[in-house]
């Protein structure tokens, strides 16, 4: 199914049409119906998503890039397909600047690994912010171990915002890189990427963002935001697990040696010396997720055929309403509560460890996560061991954050 | 519903909104931290042992209703008792914790005692790290152990 063939959507956004287009959310936990309040951990997905991957493997399915036969082109066209899918979504000027990876995970280790071991030295800096996710903390966290440089953190202010002048100040003369998350996963907070990435890059600095929880939600532009390097990955944008994109400017990739090495990646191997592909192929070692790229392409044609400003929309005035509804709840602390947010209402209830809310939430069908959200440091920020957190996405409504308010007063009801 | 009462009975919420024998005993002489890292639940249970028998015994940390009241309840169904028979009450909390849902066999009360509040603990799966934390981390007190218990 492409963008074209799904019916148009002209005057408003029908959230219940779309929550037709996701199969899983028609069922009942423990005699309830669903409410999913964790998209931010990972998405569900549309049926289109679902055929476009029963499609390939059904039709069009074989390895692709070194196949004469007729299949392997058409799997090839359909990867490359959503290769250029993916550029047009994030505005990059050429298609060879996305290298298809596992997820915003490895797109991080991945530059850690090349980019960071090429400039990174003994007593070099890179800068990252006190709000990221462990998976862009941890391989720079590695990388520093590993070349005696030094991780420095901007820090927050109690309402999850980015102190953008501390942020300056860090930026030294031995800073290498900048590692910056674009939406915070536990505290919702937008950070101002392109003002950060403005500071650095003036100081010749370059910058990776870590676009996870952003690219559901809003619109992004690699070419706006001037940035060297943007991850994102597909299983939060309602595609499938297991893929995810590195997006690199052509003239950063190609100075960048291999991340992995194997078929697919190289020109000629003999046992002396072997050359390597162009970007992207170059990073694209051994056989892709064919099927889960086919995927992704698929969720960007779906969220092409609703338009992401109207999602966006859409979930700005459902935060606002979950807010009003949360802060109402006597007891109740919302942790993250900057100005520009995105989709995230973290709370913690007094006297009430997280983990029961989440159980007690679970009995009457509504999905939350508890924990630290792989972000121990914010936690530790805002004092709390833990949080719950309802995560929204463009197939919640209204109907959802009722019944979240609800199964709230339940909870306080069993521990009062 | 009925399961969720199954589990969050009275005696479970009392004893996680106030823990009995919270803090270090005096003149302790055996310790261990307990970790659950996808909660982030740390607890760490102080010993007295005398001549093979458990002093007194308490505990400090901050967890879930279901680690702090296990926590709490470990505390007094161990105080007094030799080093063996605390390792067996172990055994028998942990067998009424892990057993099948489906398992029609009523927890031996007798035996047990105010520990059969955790039989609702079986319905429940992904709560038993939480409910065996500190007895866990009792048993690596037990040994002198110096490793951080995880239930990871």
């Amino acid at each position: 199914m492409s963008a074209q063939t799904k019916p148009v959507r002209i005057g408003g956004f029908d959230v219940d049409a779309i929550r037709r287009d996701f199969p899983i959310l028609d069922q009942e936990i423990h005699g309830h119906p669903l409410v999913f309040l964790d998209s931010a951990a990972s998405a569900q997905k549309p049926r289109a998503v679902l055929d476009a991957i029963r499609e390939l493997y059904e039709h069009d399915y074989a390895n692709i890039h070194r196949g004469v036969y007729e299949l392997s082109q058409r799997a090839t066209s359909a990867f490359e397909a959503a290769r250029e899918k993916v550029r047009a979504f994030l505005n990059a000027a050429e298609s060879r600047e996305i290298v298809f990876v596992r997820g915003t995970t490895e797109a991080i280790n991945l530059v850690a690994s090349t980019h960071g071991r090429q400039h990174v030295g003994e007593g070099d800096e890179i800068l990252i912010t006190a709000m990221e996710h462990h998976s862009n903390i941890v391989p720079w966290q590695l990388l520093c171990d590993e070349k005696g440089a030094r991780l420095r953190v901007a820090p927050i202010d109690d309402r999850g915002e980015l102190l953008i002048d501390e942020f300056e100040k860090l930026l030294t003369p031995r800073t290498r890189l900048v590692a910056i998350t674009h939406v915070s996963n536990a505290l919702g907070t937008v950070v101002p990427v392109r003002e950060a990435t403005r500071r650095a890059r003036e100081r010749g600095i370059p910058v990776l963002v870590d676009g996870a929880q952003a690219v559901p939600h809003a619109r992004v532009d690699v070419r706006d935001l001037d940035c060297d390097f943007y991850a994102f990955s597909a299983h939060k944008l309602f595609g499938p697990t297991g893929v995810g994109v590195l997006y690199g400017k052509a003239a950063r990739l190609e100075s960048m040696p291999p991340y992995q090495g194997g078929g697919e990646m190289i020109l000629s191997v003999t046992f002396e010396k072997s050359t390597f592909q162009e970007i992207p192929h170059k990073f694209e070692a051994g056989t892709p997720d064919i099927a889960g790229a086919v995927g992704l392409g698929a969720a960007i044609d779906y969220l092409d055929g609703i338009g992401i400003e109207a999602v966006a929309a859409h979930e700005k005035e459902l935060l606002a309403y979950g807010t009003a509804l949360l802060e109402s709840i006597p007891g109740l602390r919302i942790i993250g509560t900057a100005a520009e947010k995105a989709s995230v209402l973290s709370f913690v209830l007094e006297g009430i460890h997280p983990h029961d809310v989440g159980t007690i939430l679970d009995q009457s069908g509504i999905a939350v996560r508890t924990g630290h959200h792989c972000a121990q440091p914010v936690m530790e920020r805002f004092g709390v061991p833990a949080t719950t957190r309802a995560s929204l996405a463009l197939y919640n409504n209204r109907d959802d954050l009722d019944r979240l308010a609800q199964g709230i007063r339940q909870v306080q009801d069993i521990f009062l | 519903m009925s399961e969720l009462r199954e589990l969050y009975q009275s005696v479970i919420i009392d004893h996680s909104k106030r823990p009995r024998n919270f803090g270090a005993p005096d003149d302790a002489n055996r310790s261990a931290d307990g970790v659950n890292p996808l909660c982030g639940d740390k607890l760490t249970v102080f010993l007295r042992m005398k001549d093979g028998v458990v002093e007194d015994v308490g505990f400090e940390g901050s967890g879930c209703a279901i680690s702090l009241a296990s926590a709490s309840l470990m505390t007094e169904a161990v105080k007094g008792r030799t080093e063996a028979e605390a390792r067996a009450v172990f055994g028998d909390f942990h067998d009424l914790v892990t057993a099948s849902p489906t398992s029609q066999q009523d927890p031996d009360t007798e035996k047990l005692g105010k520990l059969s509040v955790f039989a609702g603990v079986r319905e429940f799966p992904v709560r038993v790290k939480c409910a065996t934390l500190a007895w866990h981390t009792l048993a690596s007190a037990l040994e002198g152990s110096e490793d951080v218990i995880t239930t990871e």
